[in-house]
């Protein structure tokens, strides 16, 4: 059955052949002729965004709320460069997305031509993969592959690059049944031997933990994982990738691992003799200093990647295989194990992690100068808006206290910029998850100097009637940047302060009076509150305690427009624990100062 | 450190030299050489690179390689097992005096001479990378005007070939 269509027609009924029913992006002349019958299309919505990177993360915020992949359009040259940063976060999170791009026509491409730019050879190492497209026959199998690519093995992001005379000639049209890629062949079922062997070791630990990483979610095992850690009753500790993989609320639950883990999760790492790694990779946020990490464990190291497997710590026993299918395939050997009577036993570990549970449990000191407590604004927002909607971080403090103080239940409730760090994520990420998920609650958590990257992704939600919730966690500062400063660079805070709140000194926010020793720059540049309401959104600002809950109540009334609030909170808060850059987890700090006393516990 | 040859079978497509050697810069490897070429099969073009590293990095990056979509497989060559050559010209400085020298140590090593000037010859060889050394060295009191290598290329010994299963496969070997 063919039938005969412009190949920018073949590329709309592509898209559509695949399922695609949104797609973000902007239009450009090279990617003009694509525009046209997408312009017809009933199965695929176009959301015109202000700027291409906005487009990018609404793909991978479509991509986390469904798992499949998202999708961003852009035309040749600065519309595709500015896809490069969503590309690249997408590459180091895995998460599954194709972008296409338009290029300048065949003949013009190497001769430096209007709009013109070698976004295959820009893109090559921070995409899964890319294809160029020069002939219009080459595009139904070349979309067909760059779906299949994206959405199986590790997930990651394929760029397709058309050029524009592709788009404009005319072929006869068949969807290819199945993609020719010989060199790709994602292994996904784990061996049993080594599989057998994980779980005799289970049996034999005294003090084992499940690191989970975001790859448990990528294949959709949190059901699996529940089963297994309660089958072994061990310990699991979820990554800032894998936040609501595994309910925080369970009782197996020891926290976050990391530079701002809990000390429970940091401490259960660091004093295992049997890690299990599943669909995580041993990041340096995660291991700190790599030669003091875990150093008395053992490790299985379950992954969909080889290439993940013994780079960054050697794997006693490495498994190959899509998480899902390798923690099911652990579930029956346990079992099998178990009726034969071996059965770990960890209640002298259990009894340890309590301690460092209850003796060092994630909290905050509040400044007492009745200014407001970020912590304790995210926290009421997590509480008063509870664990079905979706929470979308930027990139600084205020995400990691979003991933601390916030408790998520299930898997996609938590999304984040976690290995690229991407400031400017939450907006258009939130954007592309509402977009998604039309009737689930979508706040994103995101800070000052993030919300002024990608804000002007507010008109696209006004416009196109998706609204979500923005809380700005409002310290007038780079946060993270200036605890960093204070901690390492001894208070001199060189080029952090980006003045969105009034100085301290003058609460109304009036200009100050450039006394000798104060900056004499005004406060509220922007007033966020005023620019959500130029951006048609309902503008809010709580700076009050008592106001909090109020506030949030209040944007959670309203359910026709986008909201913003602007929470403006004390400038000084740090995020703890903390584990110094380039030092062991074994020093992990949970307060300025203060390391807890491990040897307390035995 | 040491020399490890890569044999690697690679779909016959735009960019995929620039993506497997892109790889080995951004993962902080060198390459020491490489040789590209078309096969037996249409369609499929063998790479033989040859890096210097270590074991376990060697294996970190053989798996990184194996990711990249165009590339079908990668085999490690031992040099035991496998037959290893490049192609090398150089010009030597040969005058009247020394013409008949350097034409002796060109015999020794079965080299041919294919342009001869006044003052210089200009010689051939193929072999392993320790032969051609060796003849370099030999040659350098003459005085060395210039010389090119090829990038070595390498077969396994045998009657098997890169599409079995034979050679020690360092792909998904984890």
């Amino acid at each position: 059955m063919t039938e005969h269509m412009t190949g920018a027609q073949a590329l709309i009924a592509s898209l559509e052949q695949v399922g695609v029913d949104v797609v973000f992006g902007i239009p450009g002349g090279a990617i003009l002729p694509a525009y046209d019958p997408l312009f017809d299309s009933r199965a695929v919505r176009h959301v015109l965004m202000r700027h291409e990177q906005g487009a990018g993360h609404a793909a991978e915020g479509y991509a986390y709320a469904t798992g499949r992949p998202g999708v961003c359009v852009a035309t040749s040259g600065p519309g595709a460069t500015n896809l490069v940063t969503p590309l690249a976060d997408a590459h180091m999170d895995s998460v599954p997305m194709v972008a296409i791009t338009g290029q300048v026509a065949t003949p013009l491409i190497g001769t430096d031509g209007f709009q013109e730019a070698d976004i295959c050879g820009i893109t090559m190492p921070i995409t899964k993969h890319n294809f160029l497209v020069r002939s219009a026959e080459d595009i139904p199998h070349t979309i067909a592959s760059a779906f299949h690519i994206a959405a199986t093995g590790r997930p990651g992001p394929v760029l397709v690059d058309i050029a524009k005379d592709a788009l404009q000639s005319t072929i006869a049209f068949s969807w290819p049944q199945n993609p020719e890629l010989p060199g790709y062949r994602p292994v996904t079922r784990p061996h049993g031997k080594q599989v057998r062997e994980a779980a005799r070791l289970v049996a034999e630990a005294r003090r084992p933990v499940l690191y989970v990483g975001g790859g448990v979610l990528k294949s959709g095992a949190s059901a699996e994982l529940r089963v297994l850690a309660e089958l072994t009753g061990m310990p699991v500790v979820t990554t800032l990738m894998a936040r609501g993989a595994f309910p925080d609320t369970h009782e197996q639950h020891v926290g976050m691992p990391g530079m701002h883990g809990s000390v429970s999760a940091v401490g259960a790492l660091q004093r295992a003799d049997l890690i299990v790694a599943l669909g995580a990779r041993f990041d340096d946020r995660v291991t700190g200093r790599l030669d003091s990490f875990a150093p008395e464990a053992t490790i299985v190291h379950a992954d969909i990647d080889p290439a993940e497997i013994s780079k960054n710590r050697h794997a006693d026993v490495p498994i190959v295989g899509d998480c899902r299918e390798v923690i099911a395939d652990m579930v029956v050997a346990v079992r099998s194990d178990q009726s034969e009577g071996r059965v770990g036993d960890y209640a002298a570990w259990w009894a340890q992690l309590e301690r460092l549970r209850s003796v060092y449990p994630t909290g905050y000191t509040d400044p007492g100068n009745g200014s407001l407590s970020p912590q304790y604004v995210i926290q009421r927002i997590g509480e008063l808006v509870g664990p079905d909607a979706c929470y979308v971080a930027g990139v600084g403090q205020h995400q990691m206290w979003a991933a601390q103080f916030i408790d998520y239940e299930r898997p996609g409730s938590f999304v984040n910029s976690g290995g690229a760090g991407t400031m400017g994520f939450a907006v258009p990420a939130a954007l592309g998850a509402k977009t998604a998920e039309p009737d689930r609650t979508v706040w994103a958590i995101d800070g000052d100097g993030c919300f002024q990257m990608t804000n002007q992704e507010l008109a696209t939600c006004a416009v196109e009637g998706i609204p979500i919730k923005v809380a700005v966690i409002n310290n007038s500062n780079l946060g993270m940047v200036r605890q960093w400063q204070t901690l390492y660079y001894d208070g001199r805070y060189s080029n952090t302060d980006l003045h969105t709140a009034p100085r301290p000194e003058d609460p109304d926010g009036a200009e100050s009076t450039g006394e000798a020793g104060q900056d004499p720059r005004p406060g509220r540049i922007p007033d966020f509150a005023r620019l959500a309401e130029a951006y048609g959104c309902v503008g809010l600002r709580c700076d009050r305690v008592e106001d909090v809950d109020a506030t949030i109540e209040k944007a959670m009334a309203i359910n026709d427009a986008p909201v913003v609030i602007d929470f403006t909170v004390h400038h000084d808060a740090m995020v703890w624990p903390m584990v110094g850059p380039g030092t062991s987890n074994d020093d992990i700090q949970y307060a300025r100062d203060m390391a807890p006393d491990w040897d307390d516990e035995e | 450190m040491s020399l490890h040859t890569l044999s690697v079978l690679v779909e016959d497509k735009p960019g995929v030299l620039a993506r497997a050697s892109a790889l080995f810069s951004r993962r902080g490897f060198n390459i020491h050489s490489l040789a590209v070429g078309p096969t037996e099969y249409e369609g499929l073009s063998r790479m033989t690179i040859v890096v210097n590293c270590d074991r376990h990095p060697l294996e970190q990056v053989t798996k990184q390689l194996n990711k990249l979509v165009n590339v079908i497989k990668i085999v490690e060559m031992d040099p035991d097992a496998a037959v290893r050559r490049e192609l090398l010209l150089i010009k030597v400085k040969a005058d009247v005096n020394t013409r008949s020298h350097v034409l002796e140590t060109a015999q020794l090593f079965r080299a041919n001479v294919v342009d001869v000037g006044p003052d210089v010859v200009v010689i051939e060889a193929t072999g392993d990378p320790e032969k051609l050394q060796a003849l370099i060295r030999n040659l350098e009191p003459f005085g060395i005007k210039e010389l090119v290598k090829s990038g070595l290329v390498a077969l396994g010994r045998g009657a098997r070939s890169i599409t079995d299963r034979s050679l020690r496969v360092v792909e998904r070997s984890a």
